[in-house]
């Protein structure tokens, strides 16, 4: 049942040390302040799962957040690579990580079993590719009906996913639009869910019967975090900071102005400097 | 009359690009250079084309070049967007996509494309971006245009990583790993057409863009590049490509600020 808290409480409450967990969001709605929240209580040895880590695990990766990594496309979108990410795979800054790369199908097809409650995704993937070679999680199975081999990789099960949507009800009914990517999956596989939200409207009563909805005793938490998506992009309320995106290959290429951005920006800051930061956009 | 020094040999490479496309494509657009083209291509000859990018944007039609492959842009223009486990399960693995459009960071002979890591995969000289859609987007399209600037560095003798299977060592690789289907058709550059040898899959070049020669072709490729024995020169871009491609790119650099778009 969907308590209505503070992102600090909600963080607080429904993530731990050790967790396997999901931010996602795929390029829109990615739940950047919740992610700055997790950094500021400073948790730690977290498995990170996102189909692209984006900007969103960079940070949290370079304030050394994460064990591990679970991933299918590490680049900053429309910009390069990631650095910080990059960093620490390469040369263990501030920690080493573990990396378990898979394709975006594999990711897609993980969540959506996880929702199902299924133990690993079966689909026609990975021939010929290189990554099954490096990840030993990737494996086959033979269709019982036709012989035919097909990959096989674990069902996504975090134990949290955190989403960023456009509108929550009174109630705690939770509504997605635009680019939906897998945040439904994400959070039906999860065993709590936490949503940050635009916008809380008395109820869903005039919305169109096939919208993307979220049942209030499918989400743990809610918060109230305008602007929350920042710098990536809420459909209906603002636009990609694009510039911000630029800026961030500046400032992550460098390990000291990486650190000083995050103390200004993430560590002195609090949620309510989103709402801010979208003005305009 | 067009001439060579009216446009430029990245307009020839979209332009190309966008020619191989017909109205009745429905295809997966790569992130990078394959966007351009797949627009340019939508806004000249091939007004109905079904432009899918991964993020679950069917049939978009932006009016700039997105930046990122979930630009709201491609949403807001689409005629309808499902979730990103819907569009790898059924429209990709389901068959529904005759063209998958990338593009590549290293490229071999045989159309295997590398985006993953430059160096051993363990211990990596440079850590790139990774695969995102592109396993199963070589595998499960119809067939697979692949766009990339010629260099020695990008095409090369061998690449580090297998991230997309193209031919794999040539022949008849594909079906004997239980690939359907075609796998990669053409290679456009900004120098050539490439097209596979129907027996030995190793890409040939076909066509040389205007004023190109062959010791350009073989000066910016790492490996031994063979030549078609029926050799044909591309026809310039026209003017109404021309324009369309560059006006497209004007809007985009207005509305991102100086980014050129993907």
């Amino acid at each position: 049942m969907a308590k209505f808290q503070s992102l600090h409480d909600a963080v607080r409450d429904n993530l731990r040390d050790g967790d396997t967990v999901a931010f996602e969001g795929f390029t829109h709605l990615i739940p950047h302040a919740a992610a700055h929240e997790a950094i500021r209580q400073g948790r730690k040895d977290l498995t990170l799962i996102r189909m692209t880590p984006d900007i969103i695990y960079d940070q949290m990766i370079g304030m050394g957040l994460a064990k591990k990594v679970v991933f299918s496309y590490a680049g900053n979108p429309g910009v390069g690579l990631l650095r910080r990410m990059r960093d620490a795979i390469e040369n263990g800054w501030p920690r080493s990580i573990e990396t378990v790369e898979h394709s975006h199908a594999a990711m897609a097809n993980a969540y959506e079993a996880g929702a199902a409650g299924l133990p690993c995704a079966v689909f026609r993937g990975y021939r010929g590719a290189g990554l099954k070679d490096v990840n030993p999680e990737i494996k086959s199975v033979t269709c019982p009906f036709t012989g035919e081999e097909l990959a096989a990789v674990p069902a996504h099960r975090p134990d949290v996913a955190f989403i960023h949507a456009q509108k929550a009800s009174r109630r705690g009914d939770v509504l997605i639009e635009g680019i939906i990517g897998v945040q439904k999956e994400a959070v039906l596989a999860s065993k709590r869910a936490v949503v940050t939200v635009e916008e809380i409207v008395e109820d869903f009563d005039d919305l169109h019967p096939n919208l993307c909805v979220l049942p209030h005793w499918t989400v743990t938490a809610i918060a109230h975090v305008p602007g929350g998506a920042h710098p990536s992009y809420t459909h209906g309320y603002y636009d990609r900071d694009n510039a911000a995106y630029l800026e961030w290959d500046k400032v992550s290429a460098d390990r000291d102005l990486f650190t000083e951005w995050m103390r200004t920006n993430v560590l002195e800051a609090g949620p309510e400097a989103f709402a801010e930061r979208v003005k305009g956009l | 009359m067009t001439t060579i020094s009216d446009f430029m040999p990245n307009e020839m490479m979209t332009i190309a690009a966008a020619r191989a496309l017909s109205n009745d494509d429905v295809c997966f657009v790569g992130i990078g250079a394959p966007s351009a083209a797949c627009n340019v291509a939508r806004l000249t000859h091939a007004p109905d084309i079904t432009l899918i990018y991964e993020s679950g944007t069917i049939g978009t039609a932006p009016n700039v070049l997105p930046l990122s492959i979930g630009d709201g842009e491609l949403c807001e223009t689409a005629l309808t967007t499902v979730s990103v486990p819907e569009m790898f399960r059924y429209w990709l693995q389901g068959g529904r996509i005759s063209i998958g459009f990338l593009g590549a960071a290293q490229l071999d002979r045989f159309g295997n494309i590398n985006t993953t890591v430059i160096g051993d995969y363990r211990k990596p000289k440079v850590r790139l971006p990774g695969g995102g859609g592109a396993p199963e987007i070589a595998s499960s399209c119809g067939q697979v245009f692949i766009t990339m600037k010629q260099a020695t560095r990008g095409m090369v003798e061998k690449i580090d990583f297998y991230t997309s299977f193209g031919h794999g060592e040539g022949g008849d690789h594909r079906q004997r790993l239980g690939i359907a289907t075609k796998g990669p058709t053409l290679l456009i550059t900004d120098l050539a057409l490439w097209k596979p040898d129907p027996e030995t899959k190793e890409f040939t070049v076909v066509s040389m863009h205007p004023g190109v020669t062959r010791a350009q072709v073989q000066d910016t490729c790492g490996w031994k590049v063979r030549f078609s024995d029926q050799l044909e020169e591309t026809p310039p871009p026209t003017e109404l490509e021309l324009t369309t491609l560059r006006e497209l790119q004007a809007r985009t650099e207005r509305a991102h600020g100086g980014r050129k778009g993907a």
